[in-house]
């Protein structure tokens, strides 16, 4: 061991001896500390994926409009026109919860960096947020700063934020999940990839000067929390989506006119993970000299700017010899410009300080071969286990157990959350938040694109395998109310800690529903991301896996709503009611038990459901198309009536099911559709051909929600416990 | 008819304008970099929405003395037709091509949604095809949209008829409570005293075309042609 490498140092660069012995191996001698932090940060959980490589191999990737799966800054999927759309969804949990707004703005950052280094421009932002529970004290203060530091970062640099979710549940007390994605649109001869090539071609730097904020940033994402975690904020980095914006259109610009020949963001492990992963993919190595790095601050050492995390920050490979017009057009942006070093023939990443070699490390050795482990995994305690319906009483008063759930955060209007987030800028957005899917036309065509974001915190903890079938069925759902056809997904896996072996069953779990939910409905992941150590003084969250679809529309024309539009219209319930009431928002919210044997996923049932729903959609019957959820039937309709205050009266239901059954039930198979008097017959002939039964029937119209003999309240009353229930929580 | 669209460092909105100008209204338009020192050849310029140099010192307070700035004065000086939207708006308070300021939003946060207006004046190359006292549905997003002037200077506004656009509701009445942002007399937009320069904070550009849900703000476009065909 150097003198600089003892054994304490080793353990605080979170790597263990066993990795320590490795790279002593790869390197034919002790590392110096240069080099041990090049490892620390490149060895991390969130750089190498280290626990979780094997078991993402189950996920299909691949398909015909596959232009780019995982391994790349985004995935990448053909959308037909010579046009392609780019898309990752990453987690920010850690920082956002020591500082939760420069830890949520900086992941917006991150996200658009990895989109707009692949040649797309940005054109849409969601977000997943799961915050502890409504009444834990920090929670109001959390989720304020989270959504102010979003909005400020995505309105700032002009890209829609047009969905997204919000839940609340106490596994996140002491870990908040802030997951944030985004969409880029690319032409097919202008996608660029992140491969270093060219012998002695320039690596410039471009962007923010470098200071000493983020250090082992990655590091901290890849361990838990302790009590006093909040001492880690120098960890956490700051944001300027200034220079951002900036940054985007010089990039785009230089990309536009063929300038450079590779380009990476600084995100985690800034220098280190972008230069090492760029000489990586082109086979070659890199030079890096560190004294030409732009810094802000005096007395930095190498090790500090290898590791920094400063933020709005890109590396880039030119031709060598164009050095002076790409930096004139990064100058014209006014961004600091420095040729930093060079592309090298021997395969390492040499990091010199003038001079003087400081660490010279195989990039393979940082990169591919990086450890990787098939951790222990034990299934706890069966936790979905079935509960008699008989044990849960009937509630006297339907009609309040529905103002409750409506009235609950988690159902709530989130009004208060995306009217902080501009949603219209760039002018596409045809449908925005608060709907089914965001649905975003593409200037020149007739096409529009579909997006939703989806979790099931209650599922994935009751059955991480059938609970992820669910999310992938939501999310597929969610687009099929819209007529759009799944194109591609991508993944944030929010786990605890991945030596539980606990926690790493029901990673597997969660990875192996996924997949299979994913072939069977034919939609490749292209891209994602996974969060481990999300457990605070030895407490994980509850496992949260986040799933974010996008789909494709080939004529805008025939959207419909997600709401009720014309009075008189005839509205009926499609598909099949659920036997439980295990895992819903009902029994959670109303009977505090987060309990039972959630639905099964009958993956075939939801492909006749999609085929249904795309039918109803082409035919141009539906004025509005919505798929049932959280809540159940009862709180689907009432959200149908909201946006435009049409009341409703369903006045047949076939059912023999307890009546709070029927309404608040959890249903994946249920579309509720308005349509005009009069086109019954070919409606239900659609459903006849799909197999689709009709549940319930009734009329749109008047000022009252009025379900058969159980519920029949004034609709003014549900609208306002529904748009005030979110700003409870204050 | 020729229209420039500034960027500034830090604009977001410019593609937006340049969009509906070329493409929904079929008219001449160029992007004007920052530091461009000259207007000519243009008959109508848009300064558009955004968070120019990142608004971090105080909205629009640097973006006035963008090398464009003066071009700019001197060409409304000319009787050029300038249109501030949003952030736009904001750089033409702050270079005193308008009166008035524009603060934080009453909530403290920024606010994006889709609200009313009613047209004040249609006595503008601007406003003309709009019928006088009709309601208009457009989007707003902005954190500084709250107009302040002082008693003074506002009833010049008033006297003047310079007031453009005040928040309303659905059907037309000024109420407070659907004043989004706590403007001063729900004021959504204003011009100066010879009418050829708006600032409006809502955006007519995002309502433009019927796939948006909107094409009340094309009108606003459509008056600026109209007029200077006529001219």
């Amino acid at each position: 061991m150097t003198e600089a490498c003892t054994s304490e140092i080793i353990e605080q660069h979170g790597l263990s001896p066993e990795e320590y012995d490795r790279i002593v191996q790869f390197l034919g001698r002790e590392p110096n500390l240069v080099e041990l932090g090049l490892f620390s940060v490149m060895w991390s959980e969130h750089c190498s994926y280290k626990s979780s490589r094997f078991f993402l191999k189950n996920l299909p990737t691949r398909g015909k409009r596959v232009l780019q799966g995982p391994g790349e800054n985004a995935g990448i999927i053909d959308i037909g026109e010579g046009l392609a759309v780019v898309f990752k969804i990453e987690s920010h949990n850690h920082p956002s919860f020591i500082e939760p707004y420069q830890g949520a703005a900086t992941g917006v950052g991150g996200i658009l960096r990895d989109i707009f280094t692949m040649g797309a421009r940005p054109i849409a932002n969601l977000n997943s947020l799961h915050f502890g529970a409504v009444d834990h004290p920090r929670t109001p203060y959390l989720l304020e700063r989270v959504v102010a530091g979003i909005g400020d970062y995505g309105n700032c640099i002009g890209v829609p934020t047009v969905g997204g979710e919000v839940h609340f549940d106490p596994c996140y007390n002491g870990n908040i999940l802030v997951n944030a994605f985004c969409l880029g649109l690319v032409e097919h001869d202008k996608i660029f990839r992140a491969k270093a090539q060219g012998i002695g071609n320039p690596v410039i730097y471009v962007g923010s000067k470098t200071g000493r904020d983020g250090i082992h940033g990655a590091t901290m994402a890849s361990d838990a929390f302790e009590v006093g975690s909040k001492e880690r904020r120098p960890q956490v980095q700051v944001g300027d989506p200034f220079t951002e914006k900036l940054l985007l259109e010089a990039c785009l610009e230089l990309m536009q006119e063929g300038k450079i020949v590779a380009i990476q963001d600084m995100g985690a492990a800034g220098l280190t993970s972008s230069s090492s992963e760029m000489a990586s993919r082109g086979g070659v190595g890199i030079e890096l000299d560190l004294s030409q790095v732009p810094r802000r601050e005096t007395g930095m050492t190498p090790y500090e700017v290898l590791l920094s995390e400063s933020q709005e920050r890109m590396l880039l490979v030119a031709e060598k010899g164009r050095e002076k017009e790409v930096s004139q057009v990064l100058q014209k942006w006014g961004l600091d410009v420095a040729v930093v070093g060079k592309v090298i023939e021997r395969p390492v990443l040499r990091v010199c300080e003038g001079e003087e070699v400081v660490g010279e490390v195989p990039v393979v050795a940082l990169t591919d071969e990086a450890p990787a482990y098939q951790r222990q995994r034990k299934a706890p305690a069966p936790r979905g286990k079935d509960i008699p319906i008989s044990e849960i009483p009937t509630p006297k008063d339907l009609g309040r157990s529905l103002t409750q759930l409506i009235g609950s955060p988690v159902l709530a209007s989130k009004h208060w959350v995306f009217e902080q987030y501009d949603h219209t800028v760039q002018t596409n957005t045809v449908v925005g938040p608060g709907a089914d899917a965001a649905v975003l036309r593409l200037k020149g065509t007739k096409k529009g694109i579909a997006l939703t974001v989806d979790s099931n915190r209650s599922y994935s903890y009751l059955d991480p395998y059938l609970g992820a079938m669910h999310i992938v069925a939501e999310g597929v759902r969610n687009l099929g109310c819209v007529g759009a056809e799944p194109i591609g997904i991508t993944n944030c896996l929010n786990f605890g800690n991945p030596q539980r072996p606990e926690v790493m069953w029901e990673f597997e779990q969660s990875v192996l529903g996924m997949g299979e939910a994913c072939r069977a409905l034919g939609i490749p992941v292209v891209s994602g991301n996974v969060s481990f150590y999300n457990e605070t003084s030895g407490k994980g969250i509850d496992p949260t896996p986040v799933i974010a679809t996008v789909g494709l529309i080939e004529d805008l024309q025939a959207v419909p709503s997600s709401s009720f539009q014309k009075e008189g219209d005839r509205v009926a319930i499609f598909g099949r009611a659920t036997q439980g009431f295990g895992g819903s928002e009902y029994l959670r919210l109303l009977h505090r038990q987060k309990v039972g044997k959630i639905p099964p996923m009958d993956l075939e049932e939801q492909k006749q459901l999609l085929q249904f729903c795309r039918e109803v959609v082409r035919s141009g019957f539906a004025h509005s198309v919505h798929d049932v959820s959280k809540g159940g039937i009862a709180v689907a309709l009432a959200e149908c009536c909201f946006s435009n205050g049409i009341g409703v009266q369903i006045d047949r239901v076939e059912t023999d099911l307890r009546p709070d059954l029927w309404l608040f039930g959890e249903s994946p198979d249920i579309v509720i559709v308005s349509y005009k008097a009069g086109e019954e017959r070919s409606l239900l002939s659609l459903a006849k051909n799909s197999k689709i039964n009709v549940l319930a029937s009734g009329t749109l119209g008047g000022d009252r929600y009025s379900m058969e003999s159980w519920i029949d309240l004034p609709l003014s009353q549900l609208v306002e416990v529904w748009g005030k229930g979110f700003e409870e929580i204050f | 008819m020729r229209f420039g669209v500034v960027v500034f460092p830090g604009s977001n909105c410019d593609r937006d304008c340049y969009h509906v100008i070329r493409n929904v209204l079929r008219q001449d338009c160029r992007f004007v970099w920052h530091q461009e020192s000259s207007l000519q050849g243009l008959d109508a310029v848009v300064l558009p929405g955004g968070f120019s140099y990142g608004d971090y010192l105080r909205v629009g307070a640097v973006a006035r003395f963008s090398p464009v700035m003066s071009a700019v004065a001197e060409f409304a000086q000319g009787g050029g037709l300038v249109l501030g939207i949003c952030n736009g708006f904001q750089i033409l308070t702050e270079a005193g091509l308008l009166p008035g300021v524009l603060m934080r939003n009453r909530s403290l946060k920024f606010i994006c949604k889709s609200v009313t207006i009613r047209v004040e004046s249609t006595e503008t190359p601007w406003t003309n095809r709009y019928q006088s006292g009709q309601a208009l549905r457009i989007p707003v997003a902005h954190g500084d949209g709250n107009f302040f002037i002082d008693s003074k200077n506002l009833s010049e506004l008033q006297k003047n008829q310079q007031i453009l656009f005040r928040y309303c509701s659905p059907e037309g009445e000024i109420l407070e409570e659907w004043n989004p942002n706590g403007s001063i007399e729900a004021i959504a937009g204003i011009c100066n005293r010879e009418r050829n320069v708006l600032g409006m904070m809502p955006h007519p550009e995002r309502c433009s075309e019927s796939i948006l849900g909107s094409e009340e703000g094309r009108i606003l476009f459509e008056s600026v042609v109209e007029w200077f065909r006529q001219r």
